[in-house]
Order: structure tokens, then sequence, then C-alpha cells
């Protein structure tokens, strides 16, 4: 039943004068200066040109801006009206795929656009956190502490997670399960159920391993022991320490990371330019990315504690989740703490979906802080 | 409403756990960093540099090995070699397969690449095929991008001008083996197609031959390809060397021997500079410094001429009547005899019931020490070394340098044998019996020497008792002065001269065949041939066995020592042909040339 009414899509809009205002501009700042590191590293990675990689990162971080100021513009209610249309147009994207993508590096995972790869799992993310926290804004806390409460959030993250598997992406459809893992946490589905779900997860590990491809169990068993097979599946990573700990506290200069620009470094333009840029910056440089995304994160969660609606609350917590599990996981892969699973740094990674889709994000993020005082209703 | 509130209150509750929980999980990051970069930094810096810096070793020329007038006896000459880099191509087979196409390689070849191949790391360049002409070399770079890994290496190889004719002075240099790396630590060693001496001087000086390797630090990439040069130490050139040896003579010498198999030594008397010295039939060094086969070197060692044995100083022969100089020395000095002392040679004396034969059968008749030396009397050496004993012959053989290692810097040098009687009870636990003493006498029985033994022996006789030692490197002033005198009556010296003079310049000596006149200047020597099998008695019965009838190997060997001039002596030599008959035949006329020689060059050099 459709109860426009009762979501306050009736409320006033706000003025475009008054959205400038409310718009929090260290917010943007942050974001660009990570953006910036990366077409700095991309000049660095193709050993100090700016042809290519850092001039095509600095005009899809462009890109990404406009798209982030755009998203910031657009009212919350908005976004709260179309979530599930824009929810079911991804999931049919990524059937889409499923039939008839294009095939890149062995697995299915874009749709070719001519002027660029759309990766519908990125949008997924979006598209994911923004349906689940519209379907916690209509339910109560009683229905949330039921098993059939928590039915319908959880096949709106499955079908998608078991569809990007498919492709396979093992990466990005943990992604996925995780922030849905943690959007359930924070509405209040209780602490056992968690427990319970892992104690079967441990029960059926035994079985995922005999579903997945035998290059994703090559990476857990590497990851388990990089030294396993250091000219194979562990040189990566063995190479990535090798850089990060060479680097030492103060880098050995831009541009003179010798196992970087040496080749000896793999993907260091997209998923190890962690480890370049801690090569060449040291303790120091590594220190301070790892500061800037904190300050990124708390502003994200001080933005939704500012925020008076539930899905918008909600909504910032999911997406801020989603980055943080980007640069998290990144980073922790990188510096051998998880396997190498294939996650990107966003901003500073080259490859353009990620941009898109993260500058997206805080877009949305920052269009709830400007409507934070908007009524969304109340049962 | 209420559950309202509680709802947004547990949204905010929980949020800050998960928010707590993340930031613990990055500084788990930074504290990762910190250990990383702080703690193992040192670690990984090491590492990173062992990815980067390939070192390579730079091989430094060997020294130059020349003659006593700078003649070149070993160099180094341009070597091109094409080589092959495993590390720098995806398929070595491939590679190998576009090679064989413009330069076939022999199945042995692929052999031992392939060994090699395993044995070394992947970024050491193994050598496919060496001595490349030009032609070779432009052929390969053309090919080059179609063969990845593949390189053109200029190394420099050694060579020997006189092949054959040195060979037993030099030695040759040839491969590392596994033994070598074992007690050699040098890099050098561990450079494949690196080559060390392994026998004669190229092996007794091989540490001042080699030299010592330079360094070459370069910055690698990931593909192993060369990005810059970071460091480069040169090493040390490896030192010349000069020796004693005179080509000419040492030219001329093997030339004399020609199909013979034995050796000669021709040295300066004075300060025990070998001049010539050869070993028959001889190796080509070349041939081992390039590489041979397994079949090369077992045609070699079953060869029964034995070309790979260094005979002057690792054959043991009996002296034979080159040993009467001693022995009449010894009773000289004992007072048996004196110059004019005479003893009847009736052709055989009777010692119990055994009889003893001088060569000559119809017996010289009555002869003094000087005599008996110019004719080789056997009954005269056998009466004075009974009236010895052995012990005597033996102190004055040794004093004279028999029977014990001369210190050449030559490997393989065998020290000989002179008996005595405690040597018999401990080998044959039985004691000397007085029949030795007479055979020892004629140089015959026991006694082994080597032929450079004897020509230090007549070097020792000829210079006023001076105890030179035989070298081939040239002594230094503060060397010669050190030479120390032999304890021995010059006069009694003085009569052995003169019965070696008699051997050549009287008529009827031994070696009365061989002797010269050049400007005055004379040859004096002592011939000897030894048996090599024993003639039994139903052969001396059935008359005179004649060597040319008998097999090579059972034939008498040939000897000959002398010195030249007859006053003043500045050379001496000794021959040795094995199995070559009779020393005045054989060996004499080889030592009279080769003195011969020796006087003229240094009259055209003057």
């Amino acid at each position: 039943m459709y109860k426009p009414y009762k979501l306050g899509l009736h409320n006033p809009n706000l003025s475009f004068r008054e959205k400038l205002y409310n718009l929090n501009v260290p917010y943007f700042l942050l974001i660009s200066l990570l953006a910036a590191t990366g077409v700095m590293m991309l000049y660095s990675a193709a050993n100090g040109s700016w042809e290519g990689w850092a001039v095509n990162h600095a005009l899809r971080f462009a890109m990404g801006f406009a798209v982030m100021f755009i998203a910031a513009m657009i009212d919350i209610k908005v976004y709260l009206r179309w979530t599930y249309p824009f929810y079911f147009a991804v999931l049919v994207l990524l059937i889409v795929v499923e039939a008839a993508g294009y095939t890149g590096m062995g697995a299915t995972r874009w749709i070719d656009l001519k002027f660029i790869k759309l990766q519908p799992s990125e949008l997924m993310k979006i598209a994911l956190v923004m349906a689940l926290a519209k379907y916690f804004h209509t339910t109560t806390l009683q229905s949330i502490e039921t098993i059939r409460g928590i039915v319908p959030p959880l096949l709106m993250a499955m079908v998608p997670a078991l569809l990007i598997m498919a492709q396979p992406d093992l990466g990005t459809a943990l992604m996925i399960i995780f922030t849905t893992g943690v959007i359930l946490f924070v509405v209040g589905v209780q602490v056992w159920k968690f427990v319970a779900l892992a104690g079967m997860a441990a029960v059926l590990m035994p079985v995922g391993w005999h579903f997945l491809h035998d290059y994703q169990r090559q990476r857990v068993l590497t990851f388990l022991d990089p030294e396993r097979d250091p000219l194979g599946a562990g040189y990566h990573i063995m190479q990535s320490k090798i850089a990060l700990g060479s680097g030492g506290v103060f880098g050995k200069g831009f541009l003179k990371g010798t196992q970087s620009h040496l080749n000896f470094l793999p993907e260091k333009h997209t998923d190890f330019i962690f480890t370049m840029l801690s090569e060449e910056f040291g303790l120091i440089g590594g220190i301070l990315v790892v500061l800037v995304n904190m300050a990124i994160l708390a502003y994200s969660y001080s933005f939704a504690l500012k925020t008076t609606s539930y899905f918008g609350k909600l909504l910032i917590i999911g997406l801020a989740t989603n980055y943080f599990l980007y640069v998290f996981i990144n980073i922790a892969m990188v510096l051998g703490l998880l396997p190498v699973v294939g996650v990107p740094l966003p901003l500073i990674s080259y490859g353009g979906t990620v941009i898109l889709s993260v500058t997206a994000s805080f877009g949305i993020i920052m269009a709830v802080y400007i409507n934070r005082e908007t009524n969304l209703g109340k049962e | 409403m209420n559950r309202d509130n509680d709802k947004g209150k547990v949204l905010i509750g929980r949020t800050l756990v998960w928010v707590l929980i993340q930031f613990v999980l990055l500084l788990l990051i930074i504290a990762r960093l910190y250990y990383l970069q702080v703690y193992q930094a040192d670690q990984f810096s090491t590492m990173a540099d062992e990815n980067r810096i390939s070192t390579r070793l730079l091989i430094p020329p060997r020294g130059v090995i020349v003659d006593r007038h700078q003649k070149v006896l070993a160099g180094n000459r341009q070597n091109f070699q094409a080589m092959i880099v495993a590390e720098q191509t995806a398929s070595v087979q491939e590679t190998l397969d576009r090679f064989k196409k413009i330069m076939p390689l022999s199945e042995a070849e692929e052999e031992r690449i392939k060994k090699d191949l395993k044995k070394y790391r992947r970024f050491v360049p193994i050598k496919i095929k060496d001595g490349l002409s030009w032609d070779d070399v432009s052929k390969v770079l053309l090919a080059s991008p179609e063969m990845p890994g593949i390189i053109i290496d200029d190394g420099l190889s050694r060579y020997y001008p006189f092949g054959r004719q040195t060979a037993h002075v030099l030695g040759y240099v040839s491969s590392v083996s596994e033994n070598d790396m074992k007690k050699d630590n040098d890099p050098l060693l561990g450079i494949p197609g690196f080559k060390i001496g392994k026998d004669g001087i190229e092996k007794q000086f091989e540490k001042k031959l080699r030299g010592a390797g330079g360094n070459l630090k370069l910055e690698v990439n990931a593909l192993g390809r060369v990005m810059k040069e970071i460091e480069r130490v040169d090493g040390t050139a490896g030192e010349n060397l000069q020796l004693s040896i005179d080509t000419r003579l040492q030219q001329k010498a093997y030339e004399l021997y020609g199909e013979e198999s034995g050796a000669a030594v021709l040295m300066d008397v004075n300060s025990g500079e070998i001049l010539a010295f050869v070993s028959t039939p001889s190796y080509d060094s070349n041939d081992f410094a390039q590489g041979v086969g397994g079949d090369f070197f077992r045609t070699l060692l079953n060869d029964e001429k034995s070309p790979l044995m260094n005979k002057a100083v690792a054959g043991l022969y009996s002296p034979g009547s080159t040993f009467k100089m001693v022995v009449a020395l010894a009773a000289l000095e004992a007072g048996i005899i004196t110059k004019d002392s005479k003893v009847f040679c009736s052709g055989k004396t009777q010692l119990g019931n055994h009889l003893f034969h001088c060569w000559k059968k119809s017996g010289h008749g009555a002869l003094n020490v000087v005599e008996a030396l110019q004719h080789s009397c056997d009954i005269f050496f056998y009466d004075v070394a009974q009236k010895l004993g052995i012990e005597k012959i033996a102190a004055m053989a040794r004093r004279f340098g028999l029977g014990l290692p001369t210190g050449i810097e030559a490997g393989g040098e065998k020290s000989g044998l002179i008996p005595d009687k405690k040597w018999r009870l401990e080998r044959f636990g039985e004691p000397w019996q007085t029949g030795e003493t007479l055979i020892a006498g004629i140089g015959q029985g026991y006694i082994l020497t080597t032929p450079l033994q004897l020509a230090v022996m007549t070097a020792r006789l000829v210079n006023g008792g001076r105890e030179i030692r035989p070298t081939f490197v040239r002594p230094d002033a503060e060397q010669l002065k050190n030479i120390r005198r032999i304890s021995v009556n010059k006069n009694y010296l003085e009569i052995v001269k003169e019965g070696m003079c008699a051997v050549v310049n009287r008529p009827g000596g031994t070696a009365f065949a061989s002797q010269f006149n050049y400007n005055g200047k004379r040859m004096c020597g002592k011939t000897g041939t030894t048996q090599v099998r024993r003639i039994s008695m139903k052969e001396r019965q059935s008359g005179i066995v004649k060597q040319e009838d008998l097999p090579w190997k059972y034939r008498n060997h040939a000897l000959f020592v002398g010195y030249a001039p007859q006053d003043n002596p500045k050379y001496a030599v000794a021959v040795l042909v094995e199995h070559g008959g009779g020393g005045s035949a054989v060996a004499a006329p080889i030592g009279s040339k080769l003195l011969l020689e020796a006087l003229k060059l240094d009259e055209e050099g003057k």
C-alpha cells in the first residue's frame, strides 16, 4: 500500500540557494584531496607522464565531481520515492550482464556503453543500501526483531549478491553481504542471530570452499601463507610488502619507488596503488591517506547523527560503510592482512566505475545532510 | 510511539558501536604500516635492493706468460661467444631452436647447454657456442630480435702460440670443477666458462696469473632488463709472468725428439734457470683451453707413450751409467781410489756364485777412474761400489739432488728413489745384499731418478758444487747469492769432469761421435743405457738379442747428461729417450745438438 502522506513526501522542497548554503564544503575538499592524490600517484605510476592514466583519472574525477554535486542537489524525497524502481532497474542490469556481458579479465563484470564500461555491481551497492534504508524506514522495531521481518531485506541482498558471485566477483559480492550485515546490525537485529548465522557459516565453510573458483582458492591459500609460492600467486603480496617495507618512514621520494618503477610491483596503478604511495612517501604518506579517509568517515557519521529522518540516517550509514569497506579491504589486502580479492582504493586507484559510484554515494550523503531537517514522516 | 523512539535510539547506539569498530580497524592498519615500514624496514630494504640490483663479476684478463726474451708463450685473444640468459626468454627451447637454424649445434653441445642451464641460476648467461667469427656474430645479432635471451659476449680466451712444444712447461687452463670450487671460494670460479690453470705453470702460478675480479652493479627491472649502471669496480688484471725458457731452444729440443718418447731438460748451471724443458709426445694446450670431450681425453690417457705425463719430472727411470759420476766422486772422497788407481776389467766379476758382466764382454783391461768413465766400464764401478757400500753412494747421490724433489714449479713431480739399508729393510723386511750394491754402482736396480734430477746433478757437478735448484722463473741476485755449496773437494770434481770430457772428446769415449768444436767450445757428458727388462740366461746363451727385434716397450732406455762449454761450463743437459736403444747412439746426439744450439744462440746474441 502506497502512503505518500505518511512518508512526508508532501513536505516543501528546499530552494537551490538553501541547498548550497547547507552544503558542507570541507567534506568535498577532502574527497577532492584524495582524487588529487590519485592523479599524482598515477603520474608517478606512468614513470612521470600525464598521458594516459593521470589525465584520464583527472577527467573522470571531474565527471564524478559533477555527479556528486548533482546528486547532492537532488531532494531526499526524490530518492525515497524512486528507491525501489532504481533497485529493480539495477537488478535487471545485473541479469543482462550475466546474459550478454562484456568479458574482461576472465570475469563478466561490465556492460560496454562505448564511452564507459558500466559495472552494474557498483550501482547495486548504492541501490541496495537505498532499498534497505527505505524498507527499514517504514518498518517497526517489533517487526525487525522477528525472523519474518528480516526475510524481505535478506532476499533484497541475496539475489544480487548471488548474481555478482556468479560473474564471478567474490570481492564485490562479499562487500554487499557485509554491508547488508552491518545494516541489519545497526537497525537492531538481535546479536544472537548473527552469532547463530556465524555458527552456520562455519559449518557450511567446507561446502562453500567447494564452490569457489580455483583462482579464488589460490588467493585464500596464498593469503594464509604468502611464501607458499613466491613466484606465482604469492609474488604480488610479497612484492607489495617489500615495496612498503623498503619505503620506510619517509619514503623513497616521488617518482623514486624502485619496486614500482622497475615493475616488481604488479597492478601498481589499480589495486596496489596504496603500496606505491607508501613506497614513495613512506609511513607518513600512508598514515595521511588513512587519516583523510577517517576524516571523511567521521564527517559522514556526524551527518547521520544530525539527520532527523530514519531513511536519511540509514542511507548515510550504509553508503559510508560501503566506502569504509573499500578502503579497509584494499589497504588490508596490500598490507597482507586480507587475501588479494581485487578491490580498488576508491578515488586513488585508476578505474572509472568506482569513481562514479563513490562520488555518487558522497553526493547522496551530502543530499541527505542538506535535507537533514526534512521530515519524512513517522508511523 | 515508544517503540518508534526506541527504533531511533537503537540505530544511534548500534551505529556508534559500528563506528568504533571501523576506527579500531583503521588504527590496526596504521599499526600494520608501522610494523612493516619501521620495524621490518631494514629487512625489506635489503630485499628491494636484491630485487633491483644485479651484480655481475668482471673477469680480469689473465696474466700473459712470456719467455726470457719476451716472446709470448701464453696469451689471451678475443673470443666471441653466443650466450643465453634463461630469465630473459619465455621459452629457452624456442630460442635455442631458432638459434640452431642460424648455427647448427651438435648433440653434445646441446647436452652441455641443458646441463649448465640446470646448474646455474636463471640470470646467469650460459655459453651456447664460442669461437664465433665476425660473420657468425653479425648473423646472430641480425636475428636477435626473434631470439630473446641471446647475447653476444666478447670475452678473452687463452691461447698458446707454441701449443705442443710448450705444453709440459705451461700446462693448460680448463673449466672449473666442483672440487676446485670447494677449495677456492673466489667468486670468479662461479662464472660459467671461467677457466683456471690445471697443470704446469698455469696451475702453479694460478693466483698470480688470475688477478682479481671486478664488480659491475646494474639496476634491473622485473624482467631483468638493465636500466642503468650503478657502480663499476674494476678488477685487477692478472700479473704477467716471465719464464726462463728460451723458446728457440724449447722448439729445437721438441723437434730433436721427432716421434720419440722421452724428456729433455736444458738448464743454466749457475742459476738453475731452465731454458728448455720438453716431454714427448706432447699434447696441445689449446685443445684443453677450448674444452675437450671425454673421448679425446681417453685417447690421450690410453696412449702407451703417455702424452699427458710430464716425463721430465714425473717419469722415473734408472739413471744407468749417468750415475757413475756420483759413484766415482764418492769413491774419491772415501779414499778408496785416487786419480791413478786402476781396476782390471776382464768383462766379468764374481760375487759369491753370481757373475756380474761388463757391457763389453771382452773387457776393458786395466783402467783408472777417468778411463772408466770414458768407456763406461761396469767392472770398475762394481769394484768401487762394493768397497764403498750403499750408504756412501746414497749420501753422495742425495747431495747432488737425486732421489729428492727438486721443488720445480711443475705439478706432479716425483722424488724418485735412492735406496739404502734402512729403506731395504722397511720396504722388503730383508737386509741389504752386497750384490745390490754392485748393481747400484752402475745406476741400476732400485735407483730411480727423473730426467730433471739428472740435469740438476750434472749442473751441480760442473758449477763447482753449488747447490742450484731448477726453476722456470728467473731468480733475482739475492737468490743467486744465497745458493749453498756442497762440501766436496774441488779436485775430485775436476777428475769427474775430466772423465766426462773423455767420454765425448777422446777416441773410444762412448759419446765420441757426438762431439763438436764450436769456436773452441766443446761438450762433455756421460751416456747411459738402461735395461727395461732383465735379459734371461736363455737369451744370453742364444746370442746377442738385437734391441730392434724387441717390442718397443721392452727396448732399453737411452740417457745422456752433458754440459758445455768444457771450460767454465754454462749449460747442463739431461736427455732421456724411452726405449730408444743406446745412450751413445740416440740420447747423446740430442744432448749435443741442444748444447750446440744454446752456445750458438749465445754467440749470435752478442
